[in-house]
């Protein structure tokens, strides 16, 4: 169970130092409480607090990062069960599956597919993170095989072993080290000897287990053997027991402080049918798998997988938004066009696209409106004809246009007479409501 | 230490609601529990998509769900009978959208004619909607309310600006009521509130807390459900304990990613599987969300949520 703010006080030097940067010790206690603070902020707390209340203090859900370099990925670390109370810390993973039984071209191709799957939304980079390599020929030679090809074709890309047998996980990590993978498929008849390999290699183990009872006296296992690093599969195959075991183990962790479920989920979700299998990993992405494992990645199905999880894990507090600037896009002179816009990440980067897309150089006036839409910045009063003006004059951009045209959102079409007004000199042009219909109202005008 | 699974029992309870008349009526809510928590609390009633037609050809639809409808979205009686008879669709959601001023402004008795043929042809419980036209959706939905009397249809949408004609229209005529307000839990409850304070019954109103398409605010209309429902159940809140709606299909078949061909944009790949995918997982994300009812274009989008319905149930 997670210590009150009065138990944790109790085990504080009480001096009121202030060095934690908070007025008393009982303040300092209550953020502990609420994991806001972390309690390396008092240098004078006693090795047996310390102790005592680093059990307590560690996040519910056990932060691991797997993979090394700029292409590693955390999970873990959530505190929350809904979005709306806080925002989810950490996006799932998805991983995709190779099976030693394909052959080397297959696996190599797999791994070039991962390479490029890479796509840039709303300003993220967001692509498939990980390479399950799993032992079904249940050869440890074969498994060798398979790893050595992605090592080599998808270099840097985090790797999960998938396997019950010791030597082959053993034979297959050493072309992993320095690279934290994972290593998967400790079970109760395994795992001492899974638990070795992976403390030896400095890798993750992932436990395999039929339930959740088995799960948490699993885990506890493979800590009293050393190794901390731990992702859970509960067994869950059907949508229904994924949310369930997902479900339940979350609210342990966070509820309870159950410590021996307190370790990033991962659920293995292959179908035949990829649509289907997505609309799997919806649920899961929805419901705090750490890491999917999928069994294609067509563009597509990426595509709404990655904008998916963006949803999900976007701060329900603050919308994503962009710098408040004037935008050059593409090589514009004097004369070229000159957009307004909200300060919204999607809004931006969907009329900045577009005007990419038309090829023809302009500038893109983004208005700070707290992140919202153009229409529910309209509606709230954040882009109104006054504040559009003052913009527009104290951005100073009037010196640098040789006409002074300013094109506004089609939806806020309703503006035009009053921004005239307020910007003496300035023709107001309404353009398209949609941004994709940009491209074409550029090149009409030339 | 051993573990004890942390079920939750809730006080409140989503209304169950049925909709249709016969042999094909169907009950949607019902349940105790977060969607598909059977785990921990009765789930009797499996979520219900409904398959959205229109009064007017739907030229307004991208090329990849418009074309699967070829032959038969010309005529909203063809098409609702394709919907009940090849699709095998249990429900059908008619949207008057050819009423509104700025389209072919049809008007309420040309919306009642539509209304009895389609009622007249087939017997699957029908949803029917206006064109979102405060001021028109009050006179077409009053004449067509009237016209679909007793046959236990829903109704909607009625919004905080024309909800007293449209609630009394549902009223007098034995229908279910959609009321939709704007992405606010609020503003959700205070129009259930005043819907149920004109003598309107709080079990046939089902709540839109408003769609958005995935990648374009679904997280919000993700939140405001989970929140809604976690108001219901938690807080026993009866004025929150309706079945939701999703209105997926007309808000995800207007953006980009289910229209842009593969030729502009290689990277986002067949662009029909694509838009049926952008769909089926706005559609499945609320419906883990809490809604019970959805309302979809695409047959294929919609059988492969069916599909994963199966799975969850
Ligand atoms: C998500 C959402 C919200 C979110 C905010 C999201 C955000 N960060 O902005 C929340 C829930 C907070 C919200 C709140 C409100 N909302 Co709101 N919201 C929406 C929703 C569903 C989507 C908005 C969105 O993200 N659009 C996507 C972006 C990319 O669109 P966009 O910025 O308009 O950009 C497009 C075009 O305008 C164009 N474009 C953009 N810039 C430019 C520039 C030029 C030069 C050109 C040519 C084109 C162009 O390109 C883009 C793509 O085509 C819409 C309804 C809908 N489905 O559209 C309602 C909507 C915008 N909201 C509305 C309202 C009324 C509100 C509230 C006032 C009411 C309320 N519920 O409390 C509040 C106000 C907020 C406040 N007080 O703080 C109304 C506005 C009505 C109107 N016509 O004025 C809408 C239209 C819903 C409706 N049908 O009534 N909302
Ligand atoms: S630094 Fe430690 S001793 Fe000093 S006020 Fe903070 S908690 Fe108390």
């Amino acid at each position: 169970m997670a210590l009150s703010g009065v138990e944790i006080f109790k085990l504080l030097p009480k001096t009121n130092c202030k060095k934690c940067g908070h007025p008393t010790c009982l303040a300092f206690a209550m953020k502990l409480a609420q994991r806001q603070a972390t309690l390396d902020l008092c240098p004078d707390v006693s090795e047996e607090a310390k102790q005592k209340l680093g059990e307590a203090s560690a996040p519910p859900v056990r932060p691991i990062t797997i993979g090394s370099g700029d292409k590693a990925v955390k999970m873990g670390e959530e505190t929350v069960l809904f979005r709306h109370d806080k925002k989810f810390v950490n996006p799932a993973v998805f991983a995709v599956e190779v099976r030693d039984s394909q052959s080397e071209a297959d696996i190599a191709s797999v791994c070039a597919q991962v390479i490029s799957s890479e796509i840039d939304r709303v300003g993220q980079k967001l692509r498939i993170d990980a390479i399950v390599i799993s032992n079904e020929s249940g050869d440890a030679a074969k498994l060798e095989a398979a790893a050595k090809t992605v090592a080599s074709k998808a270099a840097g890309v985090p790797v999960i072993i998938s396997t019950t047998n010791p030597q082959a996980a053993e034979s297959a990590v050493k072309h992993f080290t320095d690279k934290k993978p994972v290593i998967f498929g400790a079970n109760a008849a395994n795992v001492e000897a899974m638990a070795a390999v992976a403390k030896n290699n400095k890798a993750a183990l992932g436990i395999a287990a039929a339930n959740l009872d088995e799960l948490s006296v699993l885990t506890e296992k493979v800590k009293s053997l050393g190794v901390e690093d731990i992702i859970m599969d509960s067994g869950a195959k059907k949508a229904k027991e994924i949310i369930a075991n997902n479900t339940l183990i979350r609210r342990a962790a966070i509820k309870k402080n159950f410590k021996p479920l307190g370790y990033p989920i991962i659920n293995f979700i292959q179908r035949e049918d990829s649509m289907h299998e997505a609309l799997v990993a919806t649920v899961c992405v929805a419901k705090y798998a750490s890491i999917i494992v999928l069994s294609s990645m067509e563009k597509w199905k990426n595509l709404a997988l990655f904008a998916l999880r963006q949803n999900i894990y976007t701060d329900p507090q603050v919308p994503m938004q962009v710098e408040q600037k004037i935008y050059n896009i593409g090589d514009v002179k004097p004369d070229s066009p000159l957009f307004v816009t909200t300060n919204f990440s999607l809004t931006y980067f969907i009329v900045s696209g577009e005007i990419e897309n038309s090829k023809v150089p302009s500038r893109l006036a983004v208005m700070d409106s707290e992140g919202l839409s153009v229409l529910t910045a309209w509606a709230a009063g954040k882009f109104t004809a006054t504040k559009i003006a003052q913009f527009i004059n104290e951005s100073g951009i009037e010196k640098e246009v040789s006409n002074k045209e300013l094109i506004i959102p089609g939806y806020v079409a309703i503006l035009s007479g009053s921004i005239e007004e307020k910007l003496p000199g300035w023709k107001i042009t309404v353009g398209p409501r949609e941004a994709n219909a940009i491209p074409t109202f550029l090149k009409s005008r030339v | 230490m051993s573990f004890t699974p942390p079920k939750e029992s809730y006080p409140g309870k989503v209304y169950p609601v049925t909709i249709g008349t016969g042999g094909k009526a169907v009950t949607i809510g019902g349940e105790n529990v977060l969607s598909f928590h059977s785990f921990e609390g009765e789930t009797p009633n499996r979520p219900v998509i409904a398959m959205e037609i229109q009064d007017v050809p739907p030229a307004d639809w991208p090329e990849n769900v418009r074309k699967v409808f070829e032959g038969v979205s010309d005529d909203p009686v063809k098409w609702a009978k394709y919907c009940q008879d090849e699709l095998k669709a249990k429900a059908i959601a008619l949207r008057l959208v050819g009423t509104h001023p700025d389209r072919e402004n049809r008007t309420p008795a040309d919306a009642v004619q539509t209304v009895k043929d389609v009622l007249a042809a087939v017997d699957l419980p029908l949803i029917i909607l206006g064109s979102n036209h405060a001021e028109k959706d009050s006179a077409v939905l009053i004449a067509v309310a009237e016209a679909a009397k007793d046959r236990n249809c829903i109704i909607g949408k009625a919004q905080e600006a024309n909800y007293k004609t449209i609630a009394a229209a549902a009223m007098a005529n034995g229908h279910k009521l959609i009321a939709m307000s704007e992405l606010d839990i609020n503003l959700s409850k205070q129009l259930n509130i005043l819907i149920t304070q004109m003598g309107f019954d709080k079990e046939k109103v089902i709540t839109d807390p408003m769609c958005s398409a995935l990648g374009y605010g679904l997280e919000y209309t993700y939140s405001v459900m989970e929140r809604i429902r976690l108001a219901a159940l938690t807080q026993n809140d009866q004025t929150m304990q309706q079945p939701l709606l999703g209105d997926v299909g007309m808000y995800v078949w207007k953006v980009k990613e289910t229209q842009a061909p593969e030729s502009d944009l290689p990277q986002w790949g067949d662009a029909e599987q694509r838009g049926i995918l952008w769909e089926a997982e706005t559609a499945t994300a609320l419906l883990v969300a809490g809604a019970e009812l959805v309302i979809m274009r695409h047959p294929r989008a919609a059988a492969v949520v069916e599909k994963v319905i199966e799975e969850l149930v």
